[in-house]
């Protein structure tokens, strides 16, 4: 059954997992913005077709 | 470049399902009777410190190919992953030092365990920074590579560290059940399942990464091509 209620431990527990959520989060934009810029000026500079 | 087009998204997939499903089993699973609640830390705790360590070793592995055989796609796979690895280093130690204050009383204890995950975080920053700090990519490279490969003496102070010194922190968890001091289940399926999602993720957004690198190197190239024209 799930239970939320974390009772006295709860600002550790989520803590730990706001923390997590956080850090992953970031992970993966950074990694997906940064592979979008990188495809995009590879387009403008008609580079894109050649190793795509 | 085919191979992580393929691959990074059917990683990502497996990985959303182990998380999903770990998570669910992890805050479904019952209160431990030591730990109470606290215990579901560990099911985000550990597997980052196992990501962290393995990140390492892929590091440590490319570094190499590129220091003996001069691979430059060794090279870019060891920028791209540096900070997937500091990432998930600083995840075990901020979801460690979050168990630490209810289970210990303290969030941080200079032992074995705590100060040489701290000093895994320092060489994946000092290796990030290094790179940074120099202009030519072959140079930057290979000293990287250097720091990359003394560091690796890290690791099994890691693993080691709990039992050459004592800690606070406990021995490894074990999923092997003639073992006194084995998971039960209902921890251990959880835990398992989140330590594939965690590599799941470090592989996909290693991937991506990569080709990211191989992207830019090959802009510049093509920048430094044109300036000569």
């Amino acid at each position: 059954m799930l239970d939320l209620d974390f009772g006295a431990y709860a600002p550790f527990v989520i803590g730990a997992y706001a923390a997590t959520a956080v850090v992953l989060g970031w992970m993966v934009v950074d990694t997906i913005l940064a592979a979008h810029r990188c495809r995009l000026e590879a387009r403008d500079k008609g580079l894109e077709d050649d190793w795509a | 470049m085919t191979f992580s087009r393929i691959a990074a998204p059917v990683l990502g997939v497996a990985t959303a399902v182990a998380m999903a499903v770990g998570l669910w089993l992890g805050f479904t699973a019952p209160e431990d009777v030591l730990h109470g609640d606290t215990v579901r830390i560990m099911f985000i705790h550990v597997p980052a410190a196992w990501t962290a360590m393995f990140a390492y070793l892929c590091l440590a592995i490319a570094s190499l190919l590129n220091l003996v055989f001069r691979q430059a796609l060794a090279d870019l796979a060891a920028r791209a992953l540096a900070p997937l690895g500091a990432g998930f280093t600083a995840l075990a130690l901020i979801t460690g030092s979050l168990w630490g204050r209810p289970t210990w009383g303290t969030w941080w204890e200079w032992d074995g365990r705590m100060t040489s995950v701290l000093v895994l975080l320092l060489l994946y920053l000092g290796y990030i920074a290094l790179r940074a700090s120099i202009d030519d990519e072959a140079r930057a490279g290979r000293a990287g590579a250097i720091l990359a490969m003394v560091g690796i003496v890290n690791l099994p102070i890691i693993h080691w560290s709990v039992y050459w010194w004592n800690s606070l922190h406990q021995g490894s968890s074990t999923f092997e059940a003639d073992k006194g001091d084995a998971l039960p289940a209902a921890y251990g399926i959880p835990l398992a399942l989140m330590g594939l999602a965690y590599l799941g993720l470090f592989g996909a957004l290693w991937l991506v990464r990569i080709r990211t690198e191989v992207r830019r190197r090959r802009l510049r190239a093509a920048a430094l091509r044109a300036a000569e024209d």
